[in-house]
């Protein structure tokens, strides 16, 4: 058996062991990211509605430089956080530094310009299609983004499962404001690349696992999504 | 007709982009008439329809618009059926609710108003299916009951019926004649000069965006016209 094979069935037992160490890495990703989504994701929704639906000087170049965004590399927001948070950074007297709150807040706003820039799209193509009949039943621009959100929000699903699976794969963010602090602020990307660089494989690779079933069930998560709006607007007679 | 009209247009204008989607054009619409436009494709019938609706920007438009306003001093209420009706992924009964909420209808009214309109339209039985699933002559019915249900005195119709099969078109035809014999003013575009006869009392046809003619439905039809009118009816009437 070589070490490949032998990391892997390790790493499959301390699955299916449940070892607590792996867990506690797993569970504490699932919170960090998933907070970041809810914030990031309602944050950019509404953001991204307001830009679709409102006009003001400088707009193309806001929604210009919001899809120049959409490709943000987390360790510039890594460094930006870290900067701001930093003892001697602007709000260094928070004492926020390495804990699992910086965390939340870099992967924050690492996914609310990807919120923001589907959402706008969306609601900027639903309201050439429709926005009139909103507006002639009396509805204002704000009015008339609120409701195609509700009549796309299956849509606005898959941006929030995307949104979460940007937040759980990224390593460079919550490595440089979080510290990967055993116990405190390691969460699974930072623990693989922590563990592959002492050579300690099986952890690694249980995490890995772990992040690619997550991965997977969100991928699965959107499918479904799709195929039930898929369904629901088939089943309309022609 | 000496009553003043509920909405009066002067000299009005439509630029869309380089083109003149309306030309210098005067018309006035009176309670209780029954209005048709006809034209060719591109002749301005939408963009006369949206302008008497109030829904086209006015940096768009030259002119004078006059609205009656009544003894409360508010505008007649408007209501607007288009071609391809837009409901949201709602159930039946939401999308007519939804009307009455963005018309300010308070809830326990909104619910009776909601299902008597479906009751008008034969629709009540389909009150909590989902409205995306309907017929397309099913959905045009659903949209009138919205319509109906805000109890407009002014209903703009873009060829509500230019989509559907003649049973629907049936349908339609029926509800419009009863709307029009409680007293509603109706303003329709129409190319199915059959339903011009059946419904309108007038005819105002239009020509590359100009006014051609604008005459009692039977002296339309059969009394001499203008070129332009006359060549319209003779590429429609074989």
């Amino acid at each position: 058996m070589n070490a490949f094979t032998e990391s892997l069935f390790t790493a499959a037992a301390l699955i299916v062991g449940a070892d607590a160490a792996l867990w506690q890495v797993v569970v504490l990703s699932l919170q960090v990211s998933g907070l970041a989504s809810v914030f990031g994701v309602a944050l950019g929704m509404a953001a991204g509605a307001l830009l679709a639906v409102t006009r003001f000087p400088g707009q193309r170049g806001l929604v210009l430089a919001l899809n120049t965004l959409l490709a943000l590399p987390p360790v510039v927001v890594g460094l930006t956080v870290y900067l701001l948070l930093s003892r001697s950074g602007p709000l260094g007297e928070w004492g926020l530094l390495f804990t699992p709150t910086a965390m939340v807040i870099a992967q924050t706003i690492l996914v609310l310009p990807l919120a923001a820039a589907l959402t706008r799209q969306l609601v900027v193509d639903a309201m050439h299609g429709n926005g009139e009949q909103l507006r002639s039943m009396g509805a204002g621009a704000l009015l008339c983004a609120a409701l195609l959100l509700v009549h796309e929000r299956a849509a606005l699903l898959t941006i929030a499962l995307t949104a979460f699976g940007r937040a759980i794969s990224e390593v460079g963010a919550v490595m440089i404001v979080g510290g990967n602090i055993a116990g405190v602020t390691r969460v699974m990307t930072t623990t693989i690349a922590l563990e592959t660089s002492k050579g300690d494989l099986p952890l690694a690779l249980a995490l890995g696992l772990v992040l690619l079933s997550v991965v997977a069930l969100i991928n699965l998560a959107i499918a479904t999504v799709r195929a039930l709006q898929a369904r629901q607007d088939e089943g309309r007679p022609r | 007709m000496t009553a003043a009209p509920l909405i009066e247009l002067e000299r009005a204008s439509v630029r869309l982009g380089a083109r003149t989607a309306l030309a210098d054009l005067s018309l006035a619409v009176h309670a209780g008439e029954r209005i048709a436009l006809v034209g060719p494709n591109g002749s301005g019938k939408t963009t006369l329809l949206r302008l008497l609706h109030g829904q086209l920007p006015h940096q768009l438009t030259a002119g004078v618009r006059r609205v009656a306003r009544g003894a409360d001093g508010r505008e007649p209420r408007q209501a607007m059926l288009f071609q391809r009706p837009f409901l949201l992924r709602l159930s039946v009964r939401r999308n007519v609710e939804l009307a009455l909420w963005l018309a300010g209808v308070r809830g326990g009214e909104r619910r009776e108003r909601a299902r008597a309109a479906l009751q008008r339209v034969g629709l009540l039985a389909e009150a909590e299916r989902p409205a995306r699933v309907l017929s397309g002559g099913q959905q045009q019915r659903v949209a009138l009951a919205r319509a109906w249900a805000v109890r407009p005195q002014l209903l703009f119709l873009d060829e509500p019926t230019a989509s559907l099969d003649p049973h629907a078109k049936r349908e339609i035809e029926a509800l419009l004649a009863e709307f029009a014999a409680e007293g509603m003013t109706l303003v329709l575009s129409s190319h199915n000069l059959g339903q011009v006869k059946r419904l309108a009392a007038r005819v105002v046809c239009l020509d590359s965006g100009v006014l051609v003619a604008d005459r009692p439905t039977a002296g339309f039809f059969n009394d001499p016209l203008p070129h332009a009118a006359a060549q319209f009816l003779k590429g429609e009437l074989p």
